[in-house]
Formats: C-alpha cells, sequence, structure tokens
C-alpha cells in the first residue's frame, strides 16, 4: 500500500479578527496601555480530517466562506494549522491563482524560470519544458513582452501552462477552470484528464457540480469551517446540490 | 539539516530573484547596469568638490582624500541600499508568499545579495580611482599585499547586512513605520561615519562621543576597508573582532525573530 498523497489530521485554523487593524507602532502602543487590543476567535476551518490516496481526485465544495480556500492554503502550506497536522508526500503545484508568482515587470520568458524556482525547479528543467508551455499557454510573439501587458487570460493560461508542464504530483486547482474562454477550458480540463494516466493527485475547489463529476472521483463538502460529508463524487454533488435548493 | 535541505531545494529559487533584481534596476535605463560605475563616480566626485577643501587638506594621515571617501561611500550605499531593500522585501512580495510556498527568507536574503553583485561591480571604480591616483598624483595611495586582506571586511559587511535585513524586514511587516524611521537613521549614520571627515580631524574632547562613534560598526568595517586598500596597512585585529562579532550577533537576532515571527507574516502583508 502506498503512503496517502494527503493527510490531514484534526485540523484547525484559527484567525484573531482584530475589529481595527493595527499597523503602526503609535497606535499599538496607544492600545497595548489601554488595553483595546480586543481579539475575537475566528475559526475558520475546525477539526477538519480526512485522506487523499495517491491518484484521487478530491473535489472541494461549500458555500462562499466555508473555508474552502483556507483549506487549500493550508495543505499548499502557505498557512501554517493552529491546531491539528497536515502532511503531505510529492509535489505539489498549487494553483490558488494562476500566476501568482509571476513579476509584472518581467517578461512571459523570464517568468517562466521564475515561477518554475518558485516551485522548486531549475533553470535546466524549465528549458527541457519551455517549449511546451510556450505551445499550451498560445502565447507566441507575446512571450516576449511584460506580463504587465497581458490580459487576464493570457496570464492564466500562461501560469496554467507551467504548473501543469513541470508534472506535478499533486495538484491544488482553486477555482481557476473559470477563468479563461470556453476553449481554454476545455483544453486545461482534457491536459489535466490526461494527467490522471500518471496517477496525479489533484485537489479541486469549484461551484460548479458538473466540474467535478467531470474530474473527480471523490468530493467532500465543507460548511462554516466543519466537514460535513465526504465520499463518491456522484453522491457527494447530488447532496450538495440538494443543499443549494433547500438553501433557498 | 531539514532547514539546510529545503534551502538546497530552493537555490534556484534565490538565483532566479538576484537574477530578477539586478535585471529589473537597470531595466528601461539607456545606460543600463554602467550606471553602477556611474553613480558612485558622479556623486564621489560632488562629495570631493565640496567636502574636499575642508576636510581634504595635504593631511598625512588621510594619504588621498577621494580615495578615502569613495571606500566609506561605496561600504554606506551597499549597506544602506542592501538593508532597505530587504526590509520592504517581505511586503513587495506579499502577492507570491500568499499563494505559494517558499521559504520567506529567500527575499530579504536575495536582495542583499543582488545588491552585494551591483557593489561588487561598482568597486571597479576603485580600482581605476586606485590605479590613476597611483600613477598620476603626488598623493598616492600605499599599496601593499595587505590588498589582498581587502575581501575580510567586504565578507563581514555582507553578513552584518544579511542580519540587519532580517531583522528589519522582520519587524517591517508589524510596523511599516519603520521604514520612515529608518531613512532618518540612515541620514544619521551618514554623518556619524567617519565617510567624508576622518575622527582625528573632528578633535572631539568628550570621550564618550568618541567612543561612540567608535562604537559603530559600519566604523570598523570602512577603516579595516582603508587599511587594505589606502594606508597599506595591516587590520586592526580590535576591529576585526568588534565587527564580526557584531554581525554574527545580529545574524543571530535576525534569523531567531525571523522563524518565530514568519508564520504570522501572512496575516499582516
Amino acid at each position: 500500500m502506498a503512503k496517502p498523497a494527503i493527510v490531514v489530521d484534526n485540523m484547525s485554523m484559527m484567525f484573531n479578527l482584530n475589529k481595527e487593524k493595527v499597523d503602526n507602532l503609535k497606535e499599538y502602543f496607544i492600545k497595548l496601555v489601554t488595553r483595546k487590543l480586543h481579539f475575537t476567535e475566528f475559526w475558520a476551518l475546525n477539526d477538519i480530517s480526512f485522506t487523499v490516496e495517491k491518484g484521487d481526485r478530491v473535489g472541494v465544495l461549500g458555500f462562499n466562506g466555508a473555508g474552502k480556500s483556507t483549506l487549500l492554503k493550508v495543505i499548499a502550506g502557505v498557512l501554517k494549522p493552529t491546531k491539528g497536522s497536515v502532511k503531505v508526500s510529492g509535489v505539489i503545484a498549487p494553483m490558488l491563482e494562476l500566476g501568482a508568482g509571476f513579476d509584472m515587470n518581467y517578461s512571459g520568458k523570464e517568468n517562466i524560470y521564475l515561477y518554475g524556482a518558485t516551485m522548486g525547479y531549475s533553470r535546466k528543467f524549465i528549458e527541457e519544458k519551455y517549449d511546451e508551455i510556450v505551445e499550451f499557454s498560445e502565447l507566441g510573439d507575446f512571450i516576449d513582452v511584460p506580463v504587465k501587458n497581458y490580459s487576464s487570460g493570457m496570464r492564466a493560461r500562461l501560469g496554467f501552462a507551467i504548473a501543469t508542464a513541470v508534472e506535478p504530483e499533486i495538484l491544488i486547482l482553486d477555482e481557476v477552470l473559470s477563468v479563461g474562454d470556453a476553449k481554454f477550458r476545455q483544453k486545461s480540463e482534457a491536459k489535466i484528464r490526461s494527467m490522471f494516466d500518471k496517477g496525479i493527485t489533484v485537489l479541486f475547489v469549484s461551484h460548479s457540480t458538473q466540474q467535478v463529476l467531470n474530474i473527480c472521483n471523490k468530493a467532500i463538502i465543507l460548511e462554516k469551517g466543519k466537514l460535513i460529508a465526504q465520499g463518491d463524487a456522484k453522491e457527494i454533488c447530488d447532496k450538495y446540490n440538494q443543499m443549494v435548493k433547500g438553501g433557498k | 539539516m531539514k532547514y539546510f535541505k529545503n534551502f538546497y531545494k530552493y537555490r534556484y529559487l534565490l538565483a532566479e530573484i538576484v537574477r530578477k533584481n539586478i535585471k529589473l534596476q537597470y531595466r528601461n535605463s539607456v545606460l543600463g547596469i554602467f550606471w553602477t560605475f556611474l553613480q558612485p563616480l558622479l556623486t564621489t566626485i560632488v562629495l570631493v568638490l565640496i567636502f574636499g577643501g575642508v576636510f581634504g587638506r595635504k593631511d598625512a594621515s588621510l594619504v588621498n582624500y577621494p580615495i578615502y571617501l569613495l571606500c566609506g561611500r561605496l561600504i554606506y550605499e551597499f549597506y544602506t541600499q542592501s538593508t532597505k531593500r530587504a526590509m520592504r522585501s517581505i511586503r513587495n512580495s506579499a502577492s507570491v508568499i500568499k499563494k505559494v510556498y517558499v521559504p520567506k527568507y529567500i527575499y530579504p536574503l536575495s536582495n542583499v545579495i543582488a545588491n552585494f553583485i551591483t557593489f561588487l561591480i561598482s568597486l571597479l571604480v576603485l580600482v581605476c580611482f586606485i590605479v590613476f591616483f597611483y600613477f598620476f598624483s603626488d598623493q598616492p595611495p600605499h599599496i601593499t599585499p595587505y590588498v589582498f586582506l581587502s575581501p575580510v571586511p567586504v565578507i563581514i559587511l555582507l553578513i552584518l547586512s544579511i542580519g540587519v535585513g532580517l531583522i528589519l524586514c522582520t519587524l517591517e511587516v508589524f510596523f511599516k513605520d519603520i521604514e520612515y524611521l529608518y531613512e532618518v537613521f540612515c541620514m544619521l549614520l551618514f554623518y556619524m561615519t567617519p565617510i567624508i571627515y576622518t575622527l582625528d580631524t573632528l578633535n572631539i574632547q568628550m570621550k564618550w562621543v568618541k567612543m561612540a562613534l567608535m562604537a559603530n560598526p559600519l566604523y570598523s568595517i570602512i577603516e579595516m576597508f582603508r587599511d587594505c586598500v589606502l594606508f597599506g596597512e595591516m587590520i586592526n585585529i580590535n576591529h576585526l573582532l568588534y565587527s564580526l562579532g557584531f554581525s554574527i550577533l545580529t545574524v543571530i537576532i535576525g534569523l531567531w525573530a525571523f522563524y518565530k515571527k514568519q508564520d504570522k507574516f501572512i496575516l499582516h502583508i
């Protein structure tokens, strides 16, 4: 039995919501002295446990503010959980936002190397993948133009092309397939599906149960920071659709 | 061990960001990287014209005023530029830090290293100055084999900048005011460090004032550098021990503060 790709164990994430943002010394001292540093605790995620086996594609469903993005951020290692633990084995390609590692003044070409390095890949390795990335992103001559002049669709295409070209073991997708035109959506769905054969593990956040059914074999539902259902994708999507109807 | 492994994995990122910082600094300027020489050359000429008459009188202890001034200015400029950029590095990379896991110390570190590389290039101006004054002036710098010790103060300077950069960027995430405070501090530092003057010409009577000026680690580093390239003397061992100890201490404090607070960065940027 292979080691599971992701193990989330009794994980909770708490934020301090302070009413006013204190970001300078003067305010901080005044408030410290007058004891006005009030914090309200907010548990974005509460005691979450689940396991994702290698090769599973898990859809994460839930309404706005349910904690989906926070969950992905914790798994990607951006946030550290307040309690519990998250164990990940394998190379992760986090796509919480397409093109998050880009430098706006850098050209597309230079950003390919920068983004690759952000994920821990060498220049030489990215050079081998370079043609594939440019071809998939369909940027053509725009590859030498600074990214600040790109449209959001172009930026998304380039980000997606880099993150999938490096053949990660775990792919984290946070509603990234909802940007771009229909053609790009189809193309990237096809690309993700082609990676299934290599045994890639996918965590996929979407509001569209149709997309989840297309891509995932398993799913979970989050509600107000709690994990309320997990299981087979079809079953969970039906349940989610009922929740959507019931809420109205 | 875990930290070294992680650093090894992200060494490409360090290299890429250093490359990016150097490339973007001079992009869109006509003279490009040439400004690394031109900028210290021109500012030194301005300072020599203004202060040369006051402090630069034929003083045997000074040997050569333009070189004396350039040594101090180059080191001061590197220190302030690199620490200022390291200070802002975490906030400037907020968009990446919020979305992708990367070891965060890469950002202050890469900014200091990028500045260090441009500093090394700008040292060519000093080489030109030394060659010029050695052959064409009546105040030639004393070049002796001690010139080969000059990397010692430079390396201590690098360690100091990394340490101070780590401390400042940790503070900056929580209190943005530090940016403005540090700006003022750097100006004070310029006048408190013997760059345009020598400590002896000031003729300070009060002992504690002199002590305060000498407690500045930048003073030790600049003096050591001048010993090597201008006075042709052995490095003063007290300067060496003091500045090295001070630098290592700042790195330790910087690392400690950074590691203690880095998980909270994301909530504040």
